[in-house]
């Protein structure tokens, strides 16, 4: 039984001679504690590149909007290209329901208590979804700036979203997952002219945590500042 | 609260290295940049060891300092977050060397 999702899983096998020496009642180690996480990781990452598929998994606090940003996604890019979405929430398939509405597949992934999405939610998530034809997968995980930073999926990128109606010093707030996404989203832009929020402030503050972080200025509502998102997915892929 | 898994991770690696031992005492490495929190991890680990060859075992760890790579300068310093300059020449964007650590290092068993 695997703890991590409940499933009946094969891998928990015990194996040994990971270099571990045993010397009287000590064993070294010396095993990062994900290391399962990563295993599953780098299956799901092969299976991408075999596949062609491009991964990206998107990060932010409740409320940024990742599902409205990828719901417009979707609507204007599923003519072009095969897109799918993993939806992270604790609880809910709301957000599936949202996706679905648009006519891309969708797999809804609930944690329960869990505050995260790891990479083993993700790959069974995978053998439901029609991975032969996909050239782009989005992963939207629980809305949470803290616990996935540290959870590799796979992904080529973590994308991280960030609302302007949340404050700017956001990036400084949480380090960890800003450090960790290579694509910031700032979204909501139309509602700066009802804010204090200062954007240029915002924007170096992530640069300080990620140097090379790619900026998009967006807002999924009016769909101002959509199409330079879009020609860097076309671009990436 | 990512604690919990971490803990469950820990437990899962002592008891595929311990040959089914009754472990002793665990000794982890946490980086000062790792989104860890110590006392959380303290907090998990009696319910989560329950009923597993942990049950009862001391959980040490060991704190790794960050230190980033400056490579204006040259220099390897000790930092305190993600976005510090270098100590030496103000310089930005430093190279993270340690600090991201979550390791199981070592098992006592019985």
């Amino acid at each position: 039984m695997c703890t991590t999702c409940g499933c009946p899983s094969e891998e928990h096998v015990h194996h040994h001679g990971h270099g571990e020496h045993i010397s009287g009642g000590k064993i070294s180690v010396e095993t990062d504690i994900l290391a399962k996480n990563n295993r599953y990781a780098g299956q799901n990452r092969n299976l991408f590149r075999e596949k062609g598929i491009f991964a990206l998994n998107l990060v932010s606090s409740p409320g940024s909007g990742k599902t409205t940003i990828l719901e417009r996604t979707l609507r204007d890019l599923s003519g072009e290209l095969c897109c799918a979405v993993v939806e992270g929430d604790q609880q809910t398939d709301n957000d599936a329901l949202r996706i679905a509405a648009t006519g891309v597949p969708v797999r809804q992934i609930n944690t329960g208590a869990g505050c995260h999405l790891d990479a083993h939610m993700v790959g069974h998530a995978l053998e439901e979804l029609p991975v032969g034809e996909l050239e782009i997968l989005f992963i939207e995980n629980v809305g949470n700036l803290v616990c996935p930073a540290a959870f590799d999926l796979g992904e080529a990128h973590k994308v991280v979203v960030l609302s302007v109606t949340e404050g700017e010093d956001k990036p400084l707030k949480y380090p960890q997952m800003f450090h960790a996404a290579d694509v910031m989203l700032l979204n909501k832009t139309d509602l700066l002219p009802h804010l204090d929020f200062d954007v240029e402030k915002c924007l170096e503050m992530a640069r300080r945590v990620s140097p090379g972080i790619k900026i998009f200025r967006l807002s999924a509502k009016t769909g101002e500042g959509m199409a330079e998102w879009y020609e860097w997915l076309r671009g990436e892929r | 609260m990512h604690e919990l898994s971490i803990v469950q991770g820990v437990v899962e690696l002592c008891e595929q290295h311990s040959g089914g031992r009754t472990v002793l005492a665990v000794t982890l490495q946490i980086g000062a940049l790792s989104g860890v929190v110590p006392e959380a991890l303290e907090f998990c680990f009696e319910a989560v060891t329950k009923g597993s060859l942990l049950e009862g075992a001391r959980l040490e760890i060991e704190r790794i300092e960050a230190a980033g790579y400056c490579s204006e300068c040259g220099i390897l310093s000790r930092i305190d977050t993600y976005f510090d300059p270098c100590p030496s020449c103000g310089a930005l964007s430093l190279e993270l060397r340690t600090g991201e650590e979550m390791r199981v290092k070592d098992l006592e068993v019985e």
